[in-house]
């Protein structure tokens, strides 16, 4: 300690230095806790699916919710079978895929493969916009615009029905296949496709025979990737596909999603503790199984099947 | 031999026509949107009160809802999200305990926004009691981008140089303080852009406030974070889906979606613009 300092310089500097003592460990403990809150999050998110799940297992025997084909929840004699709802989501999303896989992946082989820097620079923010939109743009989109367009060729296709939400969500996932899948192309080191293309091998040769074989795993967890989302997609399939239960592989009748189910439901006059309004909660269960699955998948695929160079 | 090479020809043209259908249907769809609802929007539609007749429907309570929204969303995210990225990058690197929040976090982005006003309704609006309110809302949505927030300033941390951070300690700084004058200050741009990123998600999501029960009538302008509100994705929800009725809603909506985009490419320009001008290269 200086001995020149007054009594009260050096209570003041032991203080301070206290202080910053104090601080170098309380940090960390506030960090900490903001960090802790997503596991919060998740915590909260299974507790409140399980929990109210369960409240709705009581009223409704679980081999029927995952068996019957009838959904009616606001008839006299409601009926809660899950089967609708899940056919609904599949057939929206394989409609989305046939589109977003499809013009996805292409987008990314050229982009990857083909494009100067100067067309990447240009199209690559493009396709962010895109990814940018608000899906209830898309949704209006879906509804207003496509739908009437559909009608032209269709003519017997409904006001609401699964096929254009299920274009639209393809094309607003586009972007995701095709970044996720051009990442994992430019990943594969440019000594193959220059190893490649010394042998004689066209641009296409070197893509499908060399590029896509090494970048395969990124590609498949970018499907994967892309079906969650699709199966988690809200507002498209709420606005344009209606809230129909029917249990039908007709594409051009309305259909309803899981997601648009709990839509429906909450933003309606589903009170609280009714059978109903437990319904919303093990048809979320379900959704958010569904999704963690898929992205489970793709990680473990990217993780798995990896080739290291 | 010429097959081959014609085929290339044939395939490079094929991938560039594929990859313009994506961006002509943004196209269409900016054009449409426009060509409907250009000649609703004007001055006396951005600053009158909502409306069942649609010739005098304005958006300005919607617009008020959805700035207070984000008065919440904002600080919320950004404290929460600025923290969490610290620890994880700073404090906890290379445990487990860092490797299982991250894997959590990444699992957090992959579920769907529904999912997250399901849990906001359980938790924010009947367990806390605060109904559809704007304060419930928020902080649904802050929940829901929050791995945006948290994603975008670990990688900002992240590229930080170690040697700033080893002056500083050799300056005799603490660990806190290095944080605090070094790390976050050379790591801002990149948290700013993530924080502007994830508002304009938080902009356009609509999902979980459907879900918290916005209710559809007309209401007055809110006036605190404790009132009921609507936001510009909920209405153009509501008028979307009343267009049934009355085909003028529709056009409403379209007129909405404008003031929407515009928002969001001005929030998204100004993120290039943080992140061209400011960020560093070391």
């Amino acid at each position: 300690m200086n001995n020149n300092l007054g009594v009260k310089e050096q209570i003041q500097q032991n203080l301070q230095k206290r202080n910053k003592r104090l601080m170098e460990k309380a940090v960390p403990a506030l960090l900490f806790t903001a960090a802790f809150i997503s596991v919060l999050t998740t915590i909260g998110i299974v507790l409140t699916l399980v929990f109210d799940t369960m409240q709705f297992f009581r009223h409704v025997p679980f081999w029927e919710f995952f068996t019957s084909t009838k959904l009616s929840p606001l008839s006299r004699e409601p009926s809660f079978g899950i089967l609708p709802l899940i056919n609904g989501t599949i057939i929206s999303s394989l409609i989305a895929m046939c589109v977003a896989i499809p013009i996805g992946l292409t987008s990314a082989i050229y982009l990857s493969e083909y494009a100067s820097e100067r067309v990447r620079k240009l199209v690559k923010p493009m396709m962010e916009v895109l990814a940018g939109i608000p899906t209830i743009v898309y949704g209006f989109f879906a509804y207003s615009f496509v739908t009437p367009l559909l009608a032209y060729i269709i003519p017997d296709l409904g006001a609401k029905n699964v096929l254009s939400p299920g274009i639209v969500m393809g094309i607003m996932i586009i972007p995701l296949v095709a970044s996720l899948s051009e990442d994992a192309m430019s990943s594969v080191p440019n000594s193959m496709r220059e190893g490649a293309l010394a042998l004689g091998a066209t641009r296409l040769e070197v893509t499908m025979k060399v590029i896509i074989p090494a970048a395969i795993s990124g590609i498949i967890a970018s499907f994967v990737l892309a079906v969650s989302r699709a199966i988690g997609e809200t507002m498209i399939v709420t606005i344009a596909s209606g809230s129909s239960k029917n249990f039908t592989f007709d594409i051009t009748e309305s259909m309803q999603t899981m997601t648009a189910y709990i839509v429906e439901f909450t933003s309606g006059d589903a009170g609280s503790g009714t059978v109903g309004y437990y319904s919303l909660y093990a048809v979320g269960f379900t959704l958010f199984v569904f999704t963690l699955v898929m992205n489970l998948i793709a990680q473990y695929i990217s993780r798995k099947f990896r080739e290291a160079y | 031999m010429k097959n081959r090479l014609l085929l290339n020809q044939v395939m490079k043209y094929t991938f560039f026509l594929l990859t313009l259908v994506a961006l002509g249907v943004l196209a269409v769809l900016i054009v449409q949107v426009f060509t409907q609802g250009i000649g609703w929007l004007n001055w006396s539609f951005l600053t009158s009160k909502l409306s069942l007749n649609p010739e005098r429907a304005g958006i300005l309570g919607v617009i008020v809802g959805t700035v207070m929204l984000m008065i919440v969303v904002g600080p919320v995210t950004m404290v929460l999200g600025i923290c969490t990225a610290i620890y994880l990058e700073e404090y906890a690197k290379k445990s487990r305990f860092q490797s299982f929040i991250q894997t959590n976090i990444s699992n957090l982005a992959g579920v769907p926004s529904v999912i997250f006003g399901l849990l906001g309704l359980t938790v924010f609006s009947r367990m806390f009691g605060l109904g559809s309110s704007i304060l419930a809302g928020g902080l649904t949505m802050s929940l829901l981008v929050l791995p945006i927030v948290v994603v975008a300033s670990q990688e900002a941390i992240r590229s930080v140089p170690q040697f700033l951070r080893e002056a500083s300690y050799g300056m005799g700084a603490t660990k806190w303080q290095t944080i605090r004058r070094i790390v976050l200050p050379a790591a801002l741009p990149g948290i700013l852009t993530g924080m502007i990123l994830s508002l304009s998600r938080a902009i356009g999501e609509t999902a979980p406030l459907v879900v918290l029960g916005i209710p559809v009538l007309i209401m007055p302008i809110p006036s605190s974070i404790m009132d009921d509100f609507t936001a510009l994705p909920i209405q153009i929800y509501y008028w979307t889906l009343d267009a049934v009725l009355t085909p003028e809603y529709a056009n409403l909506a379209a007129a909405t979606i404008i003031v929407l985009l515009i928002v969001l490419f001005v929030m998204n320009s100004a993120a290039i613009f943080i992140r061209n001008k400011f960020q560093k290269r070391y």
